[in-house]
């Protein structure tokens, strides 16, 4: 065992390239705040691009076995880094001059390391490190505009952050207890003699501080309020990324499991709660940044379906790896379409929008149809192994039920396309927001086409990923 | 570059480009769409001609090219008899409606890359041979045809074209639980259609048979449609466009009831004989019931929909037929499969043509209410003509392609199964359904919406003339279809029976 700190090279980088611009902001103009701003942009390309090398060998670990440097991190690694810098080109038109700018952007690159270790770790402590660095930045980053409503947002996010951060320590320490170690390497043996009872206590514990940071069923009650309330960009990026590392966590700890807990039935129930709660939720929403808040949660419940049956399919954690990152890349494609037009709060807003913008138009069917899983876009290819890993791993119920979920999904993301190529009721043209911003729109153009790219390609990313 | 290929992305880059050229004047784009899909038909044609019935356990025209590996999915394409007519009927019914939308002046280039996108998914979907690509492109044949009923329809469009894509959609992911269930089934785990035919996994499974066997039969039902899957269809067709429901009845309707011939009796021939019986009631259930509620109808395309019900209805009972394995009846049970393709090629033809026609009564007069017309002989006699040859094909009489497929149909299940007998009664139903419409509408003394009602003009003559001219051609020759479908369906028939 040795330490190996060159192994965390693209966490260091983000930490760094985070504290650069921390200062280095502190220093310039607000005029001149896009230097921050390129720096982040090269640290995330640079962490990227270094995960990239590191995935070509095998599965390596470093500090003692604590962290895990394997396909699962490299893939998070990179999608991470690369969603938050598609998070930078929102940002670009929204926060642009405005006075807080360079600490978003330290923030952002914060908590991505924080979601970096999560994905990572390997040992239940480096778990726990993990989920505050990814959560605290959050907290400031969901308040940063000083509105109402995202006073309301940080207020609640942080309350249920502090309580589900106690939780996963609780949990972390029962089984440590238990099991006389928190490395995941002998944990599967030191917790199969443990009584089953306080196994299962801890485990719920660690879950459910995970699935706070991915934004599911039962840590999920922040997420359309943050959704909501916080600016475009802070909320693109607090429905995706966070979830790229808590999932990938959730999967690393199921897969050391001993078979004495039965917890692919407990993420299985986590996982069909947060799809139906999340679509249920979603079906009234007017404001399309909520509305994708709870569809981000029910996309958690998508996620945990491969999580179910870690370690029991081969398909599982390439599945599971294809999901998050058409996950990610969809999903932006939809908040980026909402950070174009700034000033829509409605649905209704969007009448006339898919004539008026085709290309926009279209990028939003894209990203709404692609969450719903339609083919040929990365989700379905996502949706399709992961059920099909699930089946495979016994549980055809749950592959059944995911169907269904998405049949009841399919409504309120119609609900949303149907205004873009609806006929404008009046003939006056619409006051404000006629023009989008360009860079959401360029981006929005730019991750749907992405979300179509990868689907059609899906066979090169799956050799990938199943290495 | 494989034809087949050509034949299903030649629409797709046509439609890329008429949106990526906005600058493109309408004009241009009306001519550039009739030109591609002339192009389209001209590729079907030469296949056609080169074509050789591949035998049992493979295809003509065969391409495959790695896709997904890593869960054995791949671009697999090859037509076979079973399909190629299918591609044929697809070709001339989007080429009509191409014809037909020259005078289309709300949006044509959108339109028309929005039709050849939906031409390019209809082809792929009937050269598919892998499960994957099969449901791309039925996902996406509903996307498409939401967007030609959201966006062109009239009344109450938005709301029929909701209820279409959730109906269908369910119909679609139902489809891909039953795939999922084949892939895991299958050893080792594959999605290309060939293998599985090949393997028919789940054999000796009874319960697991049945139950992916529901799956897939439910997602065709809905996409087909029968009884009881069938409410989204009426209101889809009364609220689309002329050119959406003549591709709507002419093609996506036929990929519900060629998934039937081509994955669910191939692959699941056991579950597929076990429930045989359910499917031939199913069947019958559709014939009589949508021919009774089109008698009640007063609004002509409503009416059209409904005997879709009912024509579809006659595809399920072949199929179902073709189930009920007896000794002596294989060769019966092949005539009732071709009967049933045939019926598909025929419906497509006959229903495109009517849709065509009932978007003529809406152009010029507003409306399909068939008791608002009279005597509408006299000033439009083209239009009554060619309404005429219409109904008639529709009903089935002999001479046109509907007698053709209806007879084989009958002949084939009555052998298999007796009882099937009782559906004639449908027959029945729509001769006195169509009769009555032509009284109504064409009879009598010119009144209502009838007066100054214009004649069809020269683009609509050639669009719909054609379909007609189609359907009597295999009414009078129907040979050099059917010693295309006959091979095919007789490797179907054997297929099911192992």
């Amino acid at each position: 065992m040795a330490m190996r700190p060159l192994l965390l090279l693209p966490e260091m980088l983000l930490l760094v390239g985070g504290l650069v611009a921390l200062l280095g902001g502190s220093f310039l103009p607000r005029a001149r705040q896009w230097v921050a701003r390129a720096v982040a942009a090269a640290a995330l390309v640079a962490a990227a691009v270094t995960a990239a090398f590191g995935m070509v060998g095998s599965g390596q670990t470093a500090f003692d076995g604590t962290f895990a440097v394997d396909t699962a991190t490299g893939v998070a690694r990179i999608v991470a880094a690369l969603g938050t810098l598609i998070v930078l080109a929102l940002a670009s038109d929204e926060i642009a001059g405005s006075p807080r700018e360079s600490e978003t952007y330290a923030l952002l690159l914060l908590a991505t390391t924080g979601v970096l270790i999560l994905a990572g770790a390997a040992d239940l402590l480096v778990l726990a490190v993990g989920f505050l660095l990814a959560s605290v930045p959050l907290y400031g980053l969901i308040g940063i505009d000083r509105t109402p409503r995202g006073a309301e947002a940080v207020m609640k996010t942080y309350l249920l952050g502090a309580l589900f951060g106690i939780l996963l320590l609780l949990g972390v320490t029962i089984l440590y207890g238990v099991a006389g170690t928190t490395a995941y390497g002998e944990l599967t043996s030191g917790l199969e003699a443990a009584p089953v009872g306080a196994v299962a206590v801890g485990v719920v514990g660690v879950l459910a501080g995970l699935m706070f940071k991915a934004g599911g069923v039962p840590g999920h009650f922040w997420v359309p309020d943050a959704a909501q309330g916080a600016g475009g960009a802070v909320a693109a990026y607090l429905t995706t990324v966070p979830k790229i590392g808590a999932v990938v966590a959730a999967y690393r700890l199921m897969a050391t499991l001993p078979g004495t807990v039965s917890w692919p039935l407990l993420i299985a129930v986590l996982a069909v709660a947060s799809m139906t709660l999340g679509n249920l939720a979603a079906y009234w929403q007017t404001d399309p940044r909520r509305l994708l808040g709870w569809s981000t949660v029910s996309q958690v419940g998508y996620l945990l379906v491969p999580v179910a049956v870690a370690g029991r399919s081969d398909l599982a954690l390439p599945a599971l790896l294809l999901y998050l990152t058409g996950y990610t890349v969809t999903n932006l494609a939809a908040f980026a379409v909402t950070t174009a037009f700034p000033d829509r709060r409605d649905l209704d807003s969007y009448r006339g929008m898919g004539r008026a913008r085709p290309w926009l138009g279209a990028s939003l069917v894209v990203a709404l149809l692609g969450l719903v899983g339609t083919p040929p876009t990365v989700v379905f290819v996502g949706k399709l192994t992961t059920t099909a890993a699930v089946w495979d791993g016994g549980h055809a119920w749950l592959a059944v039920v995911v169907f269904v979920n998405t049949v009841a999904s399919l409504f309120y993301y119609l609900r949303w396309i149907a205004p873009v190529y609806g006929r404008r009721e009046s003939a006056e043209p619409p006051t404000r927001g006629v023009t989008p911003a360009a860079w959401s729109a360029r981006t929005a153009v730019l991750t749907a086409a992405l979300s179509l790219a990868l689907g059609i390609g899906a066979g090169g990313l799956w050799a990938t990923f199943s290495v | 570059v494989n034809v087949l290929s050509l034949i299903v992305f030649l629409p797709l880059a046509a439609a890329l480009a008429l949106v990526a050229l906005p600058r493109l004047g309408d004009a241009t784009a009306r001519v550039a769409w009739v030109a591609v899909a002339a192009v389209d038909l001209a590729l079907v044609v030469v296949v056609w001609l080169r074509y050789e019935s591949p035998g049992s356990g493979s295809l003509a025209f065969e391409e495959q090219a790695e896709w997904i590996p890593g869960v054995n999915s791949s671009y697999h394409v090859g037509v076979d008899g079973l399909s190629l007519p299918l591609i044929a009927m697809t070709a001339v019914i989007f080429l009509a409606c191409a014809v037909y939308a020259l005078r289309e002046t709300d949006r044509p280039r959108v339109q028309a890359a929005l039709f050849l996108f939906l031409q390019s998914v209809s082809m792929g979907l009937f050269v598919a041979a892998d499960l994957i690509l099969f449901f791309l492109f039925f996902d996406l044949s509903i996307v498409g045809m939401y967007f030609v009923i959201a966006g062109w329809g009239h009344n109450d469009a938005g709301r029929s074209a909701l209820k279409f894509f959730l109906y269908t959609f369910l119909g679609s992911l139902a489809l891909l639980v039953g795939f999922i269930g084949l892939y895991i089934a299958a050893e080792p785990h594959t999605f290309d259609m060939v293998d599985l035919a090949d393997q028919t996994p789940l054999a000796g499974s009874s319960m697991g048979g049945g139950l992916v066997l529901a799956a897939i039969l439910v997602g065709l039902a809905v996409k087909t449609p029968t009884v009881p899957f069938h409410t989204w269809l009426p209101p889809a067709h009364t609220d689309a466009p002329a050119i959406g429901s003549a591709v709507l009845a002419g093609v996506l309707l036929k990929m519900g009831t060629y998934g039937f011939v081509r994955i669910a009796m191939p692959m699941l021939p056991e579950a597929w004989r076990a429930w045989a019986w359910v499917i031939v009631v199913v069947g019958i259930v559709s014939i009589v019931y949508g021919a009774l509620v089109a008698l009640a109808q007063t609004d002509f395309k409503r009416m059209v929909a409904y005997t879709s019900v009912n024509h579809m209805g006659y595809i399920v009972l072949a199929v179902g037929a073709a189930g009920i394995v007896a000794d002596g009846t294989a060769q019966a049970r092949a005539v009732a499969v071709t009967g049933a393709v045939t019926q598909m090629v025929s419906h497509g033809l006959i229903t495109g043509a009517l849709f065509l026609l009932a978007g003529v009564l809406r152009e010029r007069a507003g409306t399909y209410d068939m008791a608002s017309y009279g005597g509408l002989a006299g000033p439009a006699p083209r239009f009554a003509a060619l309404f005429a040859i219409g109904a008639f094909a529709s009903l089935g009489l002999p001479g046109l392609s509907g007698f053709i497929a209806e007879f084989q149909i009958f002949t084939g299940s009555i052998a298999a199964a007796p009882v099937t007998a009782v559906a004639l009664v449908g027959i029945l139903l729509t001769a006195a359904l169509f009769l009555r419409a032509l009284q109504q509408i064409f009879t009598g003394e010119t009144r209502g919406r009838s007066v100054g009602f214009g004649d069809l003009r020269r683009a609509e003559v050639w669009a719909i003339g054609p379909l007609l001219a189609l359907s009597l051609l295999i009414g009078v020759l129907p040979r050099p279809l059917l010693d295309v479908i006959e091979p095919a369906a007789e490797v179907a028939v054997e297929l099911v029976g192992r």
